[in-house]
């Protein structure tokens, strides 16, 4: 069982809502995906109004709704979108995301720090999108992050897991839950993730541009389901040269003849 | 910022490595990395016949993190006072051997021995007795000799984090404070009287001198007291537990085994020189990154034979009693060494090993406030 800010999740699939050619076929992607946890872009909602596309087209019941600053160039602009955020949305979640260069959208490390400390300081639950920096990922969980979401590749890109060593590094430091975001194109990539020993992912473009969005979201459900039931039952070890299935007895290393038995 | 730390039943710990099966052990030398489950497994007595090559790999992984390189250090023992009562040691409060503490001048003559025998790390030692050597003397002792070394660390009794925090300030690096048996009941028996019997203020001290902002803190076990493969695992939960919560910290682990004192106490286990490298091949492989340290309590021959396989850290030509260095009675020792050896006679077969031995890995510059 994943648990993030003192909060279960049964599945490990979060889910973003962009890029979908309908609010109704997002829907029906989410409900495929059986995840209980999905980002919106706090630019593309309108939270005063209560007729609004994607917001009616979300279950509050079913999942827990993850408001993300995404557009955000700087810790100022993030700040101020998470409070208005958490005063029309009543929640305290927040996946912030400070992303100044439009082209790549990768996040910048030190305003997300800065506008991590101050948020977390405003009782804010924030899981900040970060650049696989290990030592920015041990700072961000220092400020008070309830979670880190290193990223896989830059958004979009549906690269996949090109961030492979860092992320095995945040991993293995990390106290809180590791999400590992954007760049995951294919359920492989997450299935990946997941063997490594990623606590979650979060999965937008792959399935919202797929050719079936609902079945991929069901394919992305399986391979994360598979690739954490894999990282549990521990992967053998890779070799470079054959090994026998039956190893036997008598092989060499150190001489030890020092010791006194 | 943390939760606090606790080994759980230490009898169980016993149970589940001893449970081990050899393809466990297998996957546990064969694996990228070496989770606690592995560590259990490389403890075990299925291991037992994969020593040689649990010696290899630990080999590979120190040479691969420390390089070729050994370093040195020596113990400075200021005074053998103690308020505790500890079965196996021989500072005991009711052991009559005569009692010192070194005067600032004495502590200083010392330091000017090891210092012309070419030490530059020198770690700090004293019986506890707050009263009498307490964080003022300490203070005054470290703000008296560093300038004339590389890095000071302490081995004396548990403190506060704020006294920690002081003693850092006046240029302590590192703090060693061992558990000696993360099994509660053996703890019990052992620790007869004093401030120590408290089993869990000491066992949330490492955590205390880390939060201070200690660039160092070494755990370790008295081996001889329990079942050392349970303390090993214990070990590696503590130091993995202390690296999550101290990720700017570096770690050492020490395993005295039970030498000769004075009050004649017998060790409850045996532990030979096997498990003794079994102990270290283990730990290696768990986290390569840990400083291992192999005292003079050991005896020579072992000493040179396990160069460059585990441990990263010898001390050398030790002396166990306050003022030790200065004079040829040491009816005041704590424990006897088994490595009488100088420091040259060792650097000399540090070398002959292929290792290069290093006496100054710090700089008290990095300490100036």
């Amino acid at each position: 069982m994943l648990t993030i800010a003192e909060t279960d999740f049964t599945s490990r699939l979060f889910v973003g809502t962009g890029k979908f050619s309908s609010a109704a076929v997002m829907e029906r992607a989410i409900t495929a995906s059986e995840s209980e946890m999905v980002t919106v872009a706090l630019r593309r909602v309108d939270l005063e109004n209560p007729d609004d596309d994607i917001m009616t087209h979300l279950d509050r019941e079913k999942v827990r709704f993850l408001p993300n600053t995404s557009g955000a160039r700087n810790a100022e602009e993030a700040i101020r979108l998470a409070r208005l955020a958490r005063a029309a949305a009543g929640t305290r979640w927040l996946k912030l995301e400070v992303t100044p260069d439009p082209r790549t959208l990768l996040p910048d490390p030190v305003d997300t720090l800065k506008a991590t400390e101050q948020l977390v300081k405003e009782d804010f639950i924030v899981l900040p999108y970060m650049n696989a920096d290990p030592i920015l990922a041990l700072r961000l969980q220092d400020a008070g992050a309830a979670a880190v979401m290193p990223l896989g590749a830059p958004i979009g890109t549906n690269m996949g897991i090109q961030t492979a060593l860092q992320i095995a590094i945040i991993i293995e430091q990390a106290r809180v839950p590791v999400v590992v975001d954007a760049g995951i194109g294919a359920p492989s990539h997450a299935a990946r993730a997941m063997e490594m020993g990623a606590d979650a992912v979060l999965v937008n473009t792959a399935i919202a541009v797929a050719g079936d969005p609902v079945r991929m979201a069901t394919a992305f459900k399986q391979a994360v389901q598979g690739g954490r039931t894999a990282f549990e039952a521990r992967l053998g070890t890779r070799s470079s040269s054959a090994r026998a299935s039956s190893p036997q007895r008598g092989q060499i290393g150190e001489p030890l003849d020092f010791i006194e038995e | 910022m943390q939760s606090s730390f606790s080994i759980g039943d230490f009898s169980a710990l016993s149970r589940k490595i001893r449970a081990t099966t050899r393809a466990e052990v297998e996957t546990a030398l064969g694996g990228k990395t070496c989770t606690l489950d592995d560590l259990a497994a490389l403890l075990s007595p299925a291991a037992e016949e994969f020593l040689p090559m649990m010696a290899a790999r630990s080999r590979e992984l120190t040479a691969l993190r420390f390089g070729k390189t050994t370093q040195i250090f020596a113990p400075l023992y200021l005074s053998n006072f103690c308020i505790n009562r500890c079965a196996y040691c021989g500072f005991a409060a009711d052991n009559r051997i005569p009692r010192r503490k070194l005067t600032i001048d004495e502590a200083r003559q010392e330091a000017d021995i090891l210092k012309k025998r070419g030490f530059d790390h020198v770690l700090l030692v004293t019986g506890e007795a707050p009263a009498k050597a307490g964080v003022d003397y300490l203070e005054e002792v470290v703000l008296c000799l560093r300038d004339q070394f590389a890095a000071l660390s302490i081995e004396v009794q548990p403190m506060e984090e704020h006294e920690y925090a002081r003693l850092f300030r006046a240029g302590v690096t590192a703090v060693a404070v061992y558990q000696e048996t993360y099994d509660r009941t053996i703890y019990d028996q052992v620790h007869l009287a004093g401030k120590k019997m408290d089993y869990d203020y000491r066992l949330a001290t490492p955590a205390r001198a880390a939060a201070a902002g200690m660039r160092e803190i070494g755990i370790g076990s008295l081996l001889g007291l329990a079942d050392w493969r349970a303390e090993g695992l214990a070990l590696g939960t503590h130091l993995s537990w202390l690296r999550k919560q101290f990720w700017q910290t570096n770690f050492t682990v020490s395993f005295p085994r039970l030498r000769p004192a004075a009050g004649a106490f017998e060790p409850l286990v045996q532990v030979s020189e096997k498990n003794l490298s079994q102990l270290m091949f283990a730990l290696r492989i768990f986290d390569p990154d840990v400083g291992l340290i192999l005292s003079t309590r050991e005896e020579a021959r072992f000493r040179d034979g396990m160069l460059g396989l585990a441990p990263t850290r010898y001390s050398a030509g030790s002396c166990t009693d306050p003022g030790g260095y200065s004079s040829d009675n040491h009816e005041g020792e704590q424990f006897s060494v088994g490595d009488h050896r100088t420091i040259d006679e060792v650097c000399q077969v540090i070398v002959n090993k292929g290792l290069d031995p290093v006496c100054k890995d710090w700089d008290r510059e990095f300490q100036m406030h």
